[in-house]
């Protein structure tokens, strides 16, 4: 127990902090992956074959390719990417990415693949009638999409977009491959200067466990509450 | 583009293939026994074993997969009593530490399939068995492992493709699977997007036979219910 303790002596604060981190990416990486989802989703449904295949080909990558592969491609191919769009501005010189940035866009291309697959489903199958009868009552596209089709569509994604963001938590260990202190780095960091691996792996499974273990909990929540009225 | 590059490095990444195939097969066939167990477990009715196979199945799908390759590749060495056991042996190899992982993750995994394919057979079905005098184990082998095939094989399927995503972590402790060779190779020639677009692409054509595949015996045992 004297590892977990805060201060100097433990590893306790730095443990917390971690938490925080990987909390933070999951998040920031969760919110990514719905601006994708924004994205691909309306292309996912066109009618138009060339837009549609642009849609397909990037959930079908995204989930067939590993995790581990794709955080390596942005790992290693970020900073050139970037570094390559700054020399045609004039900027030679080295850009390095922040690890947070790196590690949240990663995770949020992935999550935002499955997130698009979800609100393609919850979208679909939405009755077309309300999608007819919004449009002939003369509802503005405002009205007509937050106030119609928005509530309908999230009240059936929302248990799948749960699934997701247990995913999305989960996944957010493989970034400590990048070296962002989250959770998994700090207890392997902890792990080699203490000589105890199993203390602290064990440690981060059961944070991992708190983590969605309460986040279940508030999203079953949300999930009642989105029911309402049916 | 560098075209020589892909072209130099395919053997190579195909090889290494052949190390994802082997610790995606043994543990998805490890996985399917262990899965099984916890399945028939979970329908027991005492409640001891019951809240036991919830516990593990809770525990393996709560936690990333890294986690658990961590705690028994690094973490298990650690007691010295295991150190004297012939499970050292299986223990300090990276490839058993990698498949003892995988096949406790996927047989977690696969255990809520079988369960729910069980539980939604309907009761109807049984009791016509039971009624035309069918012996209980042709009952269990010719109606119910039937109709739970069916019912698991969709979620199933996806549970294989996550499962050879999931050998991508075997790099983590030093197996040189497609992953690893993958990161070796975008290491020593900075070229990522290359080599990404080569394993990627041989992931995407494993992900594309196993879809298909499921997909035939979704048609074989596409029988009504």
């Amino acid at each position: 127990m004297e590892l977990l303790y805060f201060g100097d002596k433990g590893w306790g604060d730095e443990l917390f902090f971690a938490t925080l981190m990987t909390i933070a990416v999951s998040i920031t990486a969760m919110i990514i992956g719905f601006i994708f989802a924004a994205l691909f989703t309306p292309l996912k449904l066109s009618n138009n074959k060339f837009l549609n295949s642009i849609g397909n080909a990037y959930t079908t990558v995204i989930r067939g390719v590993p995790e581990l592969l794709v955080i390596y491609l942005f790992f290693f191919g970020g900073s050139g990417a970037i570094m390559f769009v700054a020399s045609i501005f004039g900027y030679n010189d080295y850009i390095e990415i922040n690890a947070f940035l790196t590690g949240s866009f990663s995770i949020g291309i992935i999550s935002g693949a499955y997130s698009t697959e979800v609100f393609r489903g919850a979208l679909q199958s939405i009755d077309k009638g309300q999608f007819e009868a919004a449009k002939v009552l003369g509802f503005n596209k405002y009205i007509y999409f937050f106030k119609i089709i928005l509530p309908q569509m999230l009240r059936l994604a929302i248990p799948n977009l749960s699934n997701v963001w247990q995913i999305t938590l989960k996944d957010t260990s493989l970034i400590s491959v990048t070296g962002l202190v989250e959770i998994m780095r700090q207890s392997y960091i902890a792990a080699g200067s203490t000589r105890d691996p199993l203390f602290f792996y064990s440690f981060a499974a059961v944070l991992y466990l708190i983590l969605t273990f309460l986040s279940m909990q508030l999203l079953n929540r949300l999930e009642t509450k989105y029911s309402k009225g049916y | 583009m560098d075209i020589e590059l892909m072209i130099s490095s395919f053997p190579k990444l195909l090889n290494a293939t052949l190390i994802t195939l082997k610790l995606l097969s043994v543990s998805l066939i490890l996985g399917l026994f262990i899965g099984l167990g916890f399945a028939i477990l979970r329908m027991n009715n005492n409640k001891l074993i019951n809240k036991f196979a919830y516990g593990y199945s809770y525990i393996f799908r709560g936690t990333p997969l890294l986690v658990q390759i961590f705690i028994i590749y690094f973490g298990l060495g650690q007691i010295e009593y295991l150190r004297t056991t012939f499970l050292w042996v299986v223990l300090k190899e990276p490839y058993w530490c990698a498949i003892i992982a995988f096949s406790l993750n996927t047989g977690a995994y696969t255990s809520e399939i079988l369960r729910s394919a069980f539980q939604t057979i309907k009761p109807g079905y049984l009791e016509a068995g039971r009624s035309l005098g069918i012996p209980s184990k042709i009952i269990f082998t010719k109606i119910q492992i039937p109709i739970a095939i069916k019912q698991s094989l969709p979620a199933y399927g996806n549970e294989i493709i996550l499962m050879l995503k999931g050998t991508s972590l075997a790099s983590t402790v030093t197996l040189m699977d497609l992953t690893g060779v993958a990161k070796y190779i975008i290491s020593t020639t900075f070229k990522p997007v290359e080599v990404f677009i080569v394993a990627g692409g041989i992931y995407l054509f494993m992900t594309f036979i196993i879809h298909n595949v499921i997909k035939y015996l979704e048609k074989k045992y596409g029988f009504q219910t």
